[in-house]
């Protein structure tokens, strides 16, 4: 349809407005062939597992270093509101209700976007524009299951996990700066801390980190398999990677949290 | 030196192209090919950069889907392949890119046992071990093995793409300018390849490329391809004695950037 309308110079209602439909058409079918491929035999488990070595493992570093700073910047700010009330031995709760319901999912899906989900679009970028994609499909190998769905079903397997991590590294940051404020112990400082977090806290919280993994390798992905125009668009695929995920992770949150809140209230 | 042609059973056709055409938007890249390629034959792909020479061995090999006409392979139709026949019929065809398209991610020996072990799942170690050293013997790059493909030389890249595609024994090659960007002297040593490639395997091939020395040294037949037509088909002496303005000025330009020994 889009040769159509290019050719005869027509548009069903503007240059740009059939652009992006047609952009959305070609995502629509993009997940489409996800859900057919990861669904149908033969899988790639290996592949599978390589890339969650890729996505997890070699994300640790900067997730720890991450959710370890975010645990200890977000108990230094807090005390002193808390400590007007004479309220200080309620840090450990508000920390863990802020880390486990809200930090921990965002801050790590906002650190595999950068990370992971820049790499997927540029790597994949860097293959089109190369023609190794090309050279897979010739010698018989399905690149789309081999190199996207892959990648799409590690990063939904294992933002949840990064994201627990980054909970109890945040936790652990967050123990030793009110250890060293107010000498509280590692048992009193957790028993405290879970007194308000149930398992409720940690599915929407697991639920929410799937979401966003699968966002982030869709993201990433869709960029890379389908980027254009050279070296140019190989950055162009890894700086919208990056671009488009966060945005939809902030409009998935809000989404998320919203229909749980109004469940809760309801 | 120009290639003696090889004997050549006209009744054997691998492939089998008929009024075929291809556009891009409103490029019309394509305008009714028509060729015959038999089995054993070295068929040379001449023309200038832009006349749709790659775009006509993507659809052969079925990386593009043709607008019109025929596309016949290996006796498949192309045109009305499922994708479990296109699967099959791919490993009978092997495709040398331009750059070689080596995947960076990986090691040489990688690079080569990756389409053994997507494709050939009842093979043992060590037996995927013998064929990456076999074939990298062949085309003398043995030891690059554990190397990455970002060390080796745009020649050595070349060998390791066309040794890539042999490893699966294919029916016929594809190959995509293969002495792009190469000096004289290892676009002899590419040439000299395509030949052993040919007579070591038996393969058909095509070969896309705009260089008059690799038409001469490795085409038993040559397609002269100007603005999407084969505006001449035959032995290398045949073209070059033409006087059809079109294939003069491709040999005068070929002059002008220093192919001396191609001078009419």
């Amino acid at each position: 349809m889009s040769k159509e309308l290019k050719t005869s110079g027509k548009y069903l209602l503007s240059a740009r407005a059939d652009k992006f439909f047609l952009s959305l058409y070609q995502v629509y079918r993009f997940l489409l062939l996800f859900f057919k491929e990861a669904l149908l035999p033969p899988y790639e488990w290996k592949e599978v597992i390589r890339q969650c070595y890729n996505v997890g493992y070699k994300s640790l570093p900067l997730i720890s270093l991450t959710g370890f700073i975010t645990g200890i910047v977000f108990t230094k700010q807090s005390r002193p509101s808390l400590a007007e009330f004479g309220a200080t031995s309620w840090l450990p709760s508000l920390i863990a209700i802020a880390i486990i319901r809200a930090l921990a999912p965002l801050v790590t899906a906002l650190i595999a976007a950068g990370k992971v989900g820049s790499n997927m679009g540029a790597e994949l970028g860097s293959m089109r524009v190369t023609e190794q994609i090309d050279a897979m499909e010739v010698s018989a190998t399905n690149p789309f299951k081999f190199l996207v769905v892959t990648r799409i079903q590690a990063t939904t397997l294992m933002i949840p996990i990064l994201m627990m991590y980054t909970a109890f590294v945040g936790l652990i940051g967050s123990y030793l700066n009110i250890h060293a404020n107010e000498l509280t112990s590692f048992k009193a400082f957790f028993q405290s801390a879970f007194v308000t977090i149930t398992f409720r806290d940690f599915f929407i919280s697991s639920l929410k980190a799937l979401v966003y993994g699968f966002t982030i390798g869709a993201t990433g992905c869709f960029q890379g398999y389908y980027a254009t125009q050279g070296t140019q668009g190989v950055g162009r695929a890894a700086n919208w990677a990056v671009v488009v995920s966060m945005f939809l992770i902030f409009v998935e949150e809000i989404t998320i949290v919203q229909i749980f809140n109004s469940i809760r209230t309801g | 030196m120009i290639k003696q042609p090889v004997h050549i059973d006209e009744s054997d056709v691998v492939i089998r192209l008929r009024s075929l055409e291809k556009s891009f938007g409103n490029l019309h890249v394509l305008r009714g090919i028509d060729l015959d390629v038999h089995k054993g034959e070295n068929v040379v792909v001449l023309g200038r950069s832009g006349t749709g020479k790659s775009v006509l061995i993507k659809i052969i090999s079925g990386l593009l889907k043709a607008d019109a006409g025929e596309v016949w392979v290996l006796g498949e139709d192309m045109n009305a392949i499922n994708p479990k026949s296109l699967r099959a019929l791919r490993l009978k065809i092997g495709f040398s890119f331009q750059n070689s398209a080596l995947y960076d991610s990986m090691t040489i020996k990688e690079n080569l046992e990756f389409p053994l072990v997507r494709n050939k799942k009842h093979l043992t170690r060590k037996e995927i071990n013998l064929a990456v050293e076999k074939v990298l013997d062949d085309v003398g790059l043995l030891q690059t093995l554990r190397q990455m493909p970002a060390e080796l030389s745009g020649g050595q890249r070349k060998r390791v793409g066309i040794a890539r595609t042999l490893i699966l024994q294919p029916e016929i090659m594809l190959y995509d300018e293969p002495t792009a960007g190469l000096d004289p002297i290892t676009s002899t040593d590419i040439n000299n390849l395509i030949n052993e490639v040919q007579q070591q395997y038996g393969t058909s091939s095509i070969i896309i490329t705009h260089d008059l020395t690799c038409a001469k040294t490795t085409g038993d037949r040559i397609a002269m391809m100007v603005e999407g037509r084969f505006i001449q088909q035959g032995s290398f002496e045949t073209i070059f004695e033409s006087n059809d303005p079109t294939v003069t000025s491709f040999y005068q330009y070929n002059f002008i950037n220093g192919d001396e020994t191609n001078q009419k």
